[in-house]
């Protein structure tokens, strides 16, 4: 690969948890001024080897070195004494201290127990203008700024200590195409100083873009690794799902037929605002924009979680009540792109999570014949190819994919005709996402009508057959999906 | 895809059997301590049909409260107005029985008081959106207020005493007595042989009641829709809005089958105590929710257990009794039955983790 010793070399690595072998001897090199890629599958072991990295987990076997030494961390701060920093999915933030506390939290600049806030500032101001962010004000509090600012937070006190290896984990998933932009930006510049980068994503374009080397996991072992210039797509895809996939966006052919759902001038407290426009069964419509743009929000204001101002919601030229009973005995189903705080109790079983919007078919009286239950919960689990070790086991123990395929089933379960998908593909793997694609063409030949949001511009344009696009709010045009391309998607989003 | 694999439900089952377990591995504790401690020529009183029989009946009130709170802390919510809650339904009884009302018009007054007062919780936490515990934390206080207020003006006193011999039924007082012919079943009747088995049986009605109850609770939390929408609701209210399920509703509905336990526990102390006593009940409301904590209920919602929570309350009621016969003094036993609470509540954080790094 290249001529200079490895930064950190990660040898034979083991983790079991209980029954499940996490790691089994996985290795790879991550090389001082390069970005290595680590791409693999949902439960692939990605998040366990981040963890080990990181010092939360201890390896079982295997050992790793740092610049040379060895490195055995034995928790977060540690890790970042050792010089590894991570910059978690979910940020690591304390939302009511401003810029400048959480920049400093453990490593304040001080003399006899007294901050010195000139030499901390100073210090902050040298750093953000070398990320090329100095107009990010200190004393804000961060729960005031965007993900993307919040992000740059971190990645800056990654610097202030000193990093020597920075981990970014999934960092694009809640960015705009014009953050991630300039996340790059920042990535390149970690590089040309000369430190390390690992880089954990699901998209293959992004590791294409900013990586140099790649690192391949599946079912916890290492299965490729190389330098990136020296293989093409398919053969990582290969590699990720250890089966060639044919087609990662496989198309059922389905016609669009008579309007079901239709909006008149629907505005709400902020968003959406004065939105109009038709679903069709056997259709799949997609919604485009920046995050915020109020796309989740028009769904949340079609299924009655959120209050309307003006506008009506007719379902089969229906009016009901607004609010989600009511919409879903309509023939409405919402699947929310936040699985862990919104879509699924993730401390409930799967049989739970995949019958509470619809527990009429099992109970007489208010109680439940939870025997009937089960066997429809196991159909449906076969259906969807839900691995778990049985209908009883706690939701949160799944992997993001097979979660995801609950909350889908749940909505199909209960017969839903129109599906509101928000992100329904986020955060999981390549192979889950394709039997989503192909489920959703085969909902839609079966006549029902799909409602799905994505920022993921690509599988827009590859599933829908009509996508609008969103900004500030309001529905800005609609267009057959063929007549799209992903600039012009791109700038009518950021307007 | 069901694939083979012994499920994890065998922890799971060592989860809700471990306060059972805890509370055996007590109880044998001191019945060991007491034989090796016991000066010669007395006899053990440990391990006896009537040192469980006082166990038993001194844990009672709690027991009977901590089932209702077990319910509302499964979903998601606490109740901090139970203990002076259950003090006003005992003075209303008081009060009732003092003004010559028929005793089951009297029982079915306090049951009501119960089920309004639960009524009240619930619906200002759904209608305010203000946190279960601000709002108990305040109608705490306005419910001991509402019962001073009570006993001063239909009696003059702070504490309601009706008369015993003539206006407090026979069976109200036996409700948790452990006299000999408030028994069930009574040994005094077959073979001594049989009479010794029954004698380690035989407890007042009222712990007979309240074990009834418990099994029923137990299998509605199971077995109906409503036990279902309260588990999703405490695990992720989020969720159960996005179902479909009218989270006010359920919420008001677990509140008043907390305050209907809440009355029941009133009688339960007003018959201990043959009167109603507004400041009874001052306290108590953290040994209910203790009595839930122990038995593996967690505060974050979502999980707890009825055979937990007896188990929880039986264990308080142990410790004291245990530490008694020990001669151990009253600080000592409020120190371990501390420690005891700490440890429960560690380790159910240490079950949770499952699911955090999941």
């Amino acid at each position: 690969m290249t001529d200079s010793l490895p930064l950190l070399e990660v040898q034979k690595i083991s983790k079991r948890f209980g029954g499940t072998q996490a790691l089994r001897e996985v290795s790879l090199s991550c090389y001082p001024g390069r970005v290595l890629g680590l791409i693999g599958e949902n439960g692939a072991g990605k998040s366990t080897l981040m963890k080990v990295l990181s010092g939360a987990h201890r390896p079982d076997t295997g050992q790793m070195t740092l610049d040379g030494e060895l490195y055995a961390p034995n928790g977060p701060h540690a890790a970042r004494l050792a010089g590894v920093a991570m910059i978690y999915q979910e940020l690591n933030l304390a939302p009511d201290l401003s810029v400048e506390d959480n920049l400093m939290l453990g490593q304040e600049l001080s003399s006899w127990g007294w901050i010195r806030r000139k030499a901390q500032r100073a210090r902050i101001q040298e750093v953000l203008a070398w990320l090329g962010h100095p107009d990010l004000a200190p004393e804000k509090p961060v729960r005031e700024l965007s993900v993307a600012a919040q992000q740059l937070v971190e990645i800056a006190r990654a610097l202030i200590s000193d990093a020597k290896l920075i981990v970014f984990d999934e960092p694009t998933s809640s960015l705009t195409q014009h953050d991630t932009q300039r996340l790059f930006e920042v990535i390149r510049r970690l590089k040309a100083a000369g430190r390390g980068v690992v880089y954990i994503s699901h998209f293959l374009e992004e590791v294409r873009t900013i990586c140099d080397d790649y690192a391949v996991l599946r079912d916890g072992q290492s299965v490729g690794q190389g330098c990136l210039a020296d293989v093409g797509e398919a053969q990582i895809v290969a590699l990720m799902v250890g089966r060639s996939v044919q087609e990662l966006f496989p198309c059922v052919p389905h016609v669009p037929g008579k309007p079901i759902l239709s909006l008149r001038g629907l505005s709400g407290r902020r968003s959406p605002q004065d939105v109009s426009f038709e679903l069709h069964r056997g259709e799949i419509f997609g919604l485009a924009g920046l995050v915020g743009a109020g796309r989740t929000e028009l769904l949340r204001t079609v299924y009655g979680l959120d209050a309307v101002r003006s506008g009506s919601v007719k379902i089969s030229s229906q009016v009901t009540r607004h609010h989600p009973a009511a919409r879903m005995s309509a023939g409405l189903g919402f699947v929310s792109e936040d699985r862990k705080r919104e879509g699924l109790a993730q401390t409930r079983s799967i049989a739970d999570n995949l019958t509470y919007s619809d527990l009429k078919p099992y109970h007489w009286g208010g109680w439940l014949n939870l025997t009937a239950r089960r066997r429809a919960v196991e159909h449906w689990m076969q259906k969807m190819q839900v691995k778990a070790y049985s209908s009883e086991q706690a939701i949160g123990e799944l992997s993001g994919g097979n979660q995801q395929k609950v909350a889908i089933a749940r909505v199909l379960h209960q017969q839903a005709d129109i599906l509101l998908l928000d992100e329904p593909t986020r955060g999981i793997d390549v192979g889950t996402k394709a039997e989503i694609y192909r489920l959703m063409g085969e909902l839609a030949a079966d006549g029902k009508a799909i409602l799905f949001v994505s920022s993921y511009l690509t599988e827009l344009l590859a599933v829908c057959d009509r996508i609008g696009v969103m900004q500030r709010g309001t529905l800005k045009e609609i267009r057959e999906a063929v007549d799209w391309t992903e600039e012009e998607l791109l700038n009518l989003a950021v307007g | 895809m069901a694939l083979p694999r012994i499920p994890q439900s065998a922890s799971r089952i060592l989860g809700a059997l471990g306060p059972l377990l805890a509370l055996i591995l007590v109880f044998l504790g001191f019945a060991a301590a007491e034989t090796l401690t016991l000066e010669p020529g007395r006899r053990a009183v440990f391990l006896t049909p009537d040192n469980l029989r006082a166990i038993a009946v001194n844990s009672g009130a709690i027991a009977v409260c901590a089932l209702g709170m077990t319910a509302i802390i499964i979903a998601g919510g606490i109740d901090l107005s139970v203990g002076t809650g259950l003090a006003l339904c005992a003075t209303v009884l008081a009060v009732c029985l003092k003004e010559n009302w028929s005793p089951v018009a009297a029982i079915a007054m306090t049951l009501a008081t119960g089920a309004l007062l639960g009524a009240i919780n619930g619906s200002l936490i759904s209608a305010l959106r203000v946190p279960a515990f601000i709002v108990t934390l305040g109608t705490m206080q306005i419910y001991l207020g509402a019962g001073k207020l009570l006993a001063e003006t239909a009696d003059g006193a702070a504490t309601v005493r009706p008369n015993v011999t003539t206006q407090v039924p026979p069976w109200l007082q036996g409700l948790l007595s452990t006299r000999e012919h408030s028994l069930w079943p009574n040994w005094q009747t077959g073979q001594p042989a049989v009479d010794q088995l029954i004698n380690w049986m035989s407890y007042p009605w009222g712990i007979w009641v309240g074990l009834l109850l418990a099994l029923a609770l137990s299998v509605v939390l199971r077995y109906t829709v409503f036990g279902r929408y309260l588990y999703a609701i405490g695990s992720n209210e989020a969720t159960a809005r996005l179902c479909g399920v009218s989270v006010p509703l359920v919420r008001i509905a677990v509140f008043v089958v907390g305050g209907l336990f809440v009355g029941l526990a009133g009688i339960y102390q007003f018959s201990r105590l043959s009167s109603g006593n507004p400041t009874s009940g001052l306290g108590l409301e953290l040994k209910v929710i203790a009595a839930v904590v122990i038995g593996g209920g967690s505060l974050n919602g979502g999980r707890g257990s009825i055979l937990g929570t007896l188990a929880g309350a039986a264990l308080m009621s142990v410790i004291a009794s245990g530490c008694t016969q020990l001669g151990l003094q009253n600080p000592l036993q409020d120190v371990v039955l501390g420690a005891i609470i700490v440890a429960a509540v560690t380790l159910d954080n240490i079950r949770e983790q499952k699911f955090r790094t999941a």
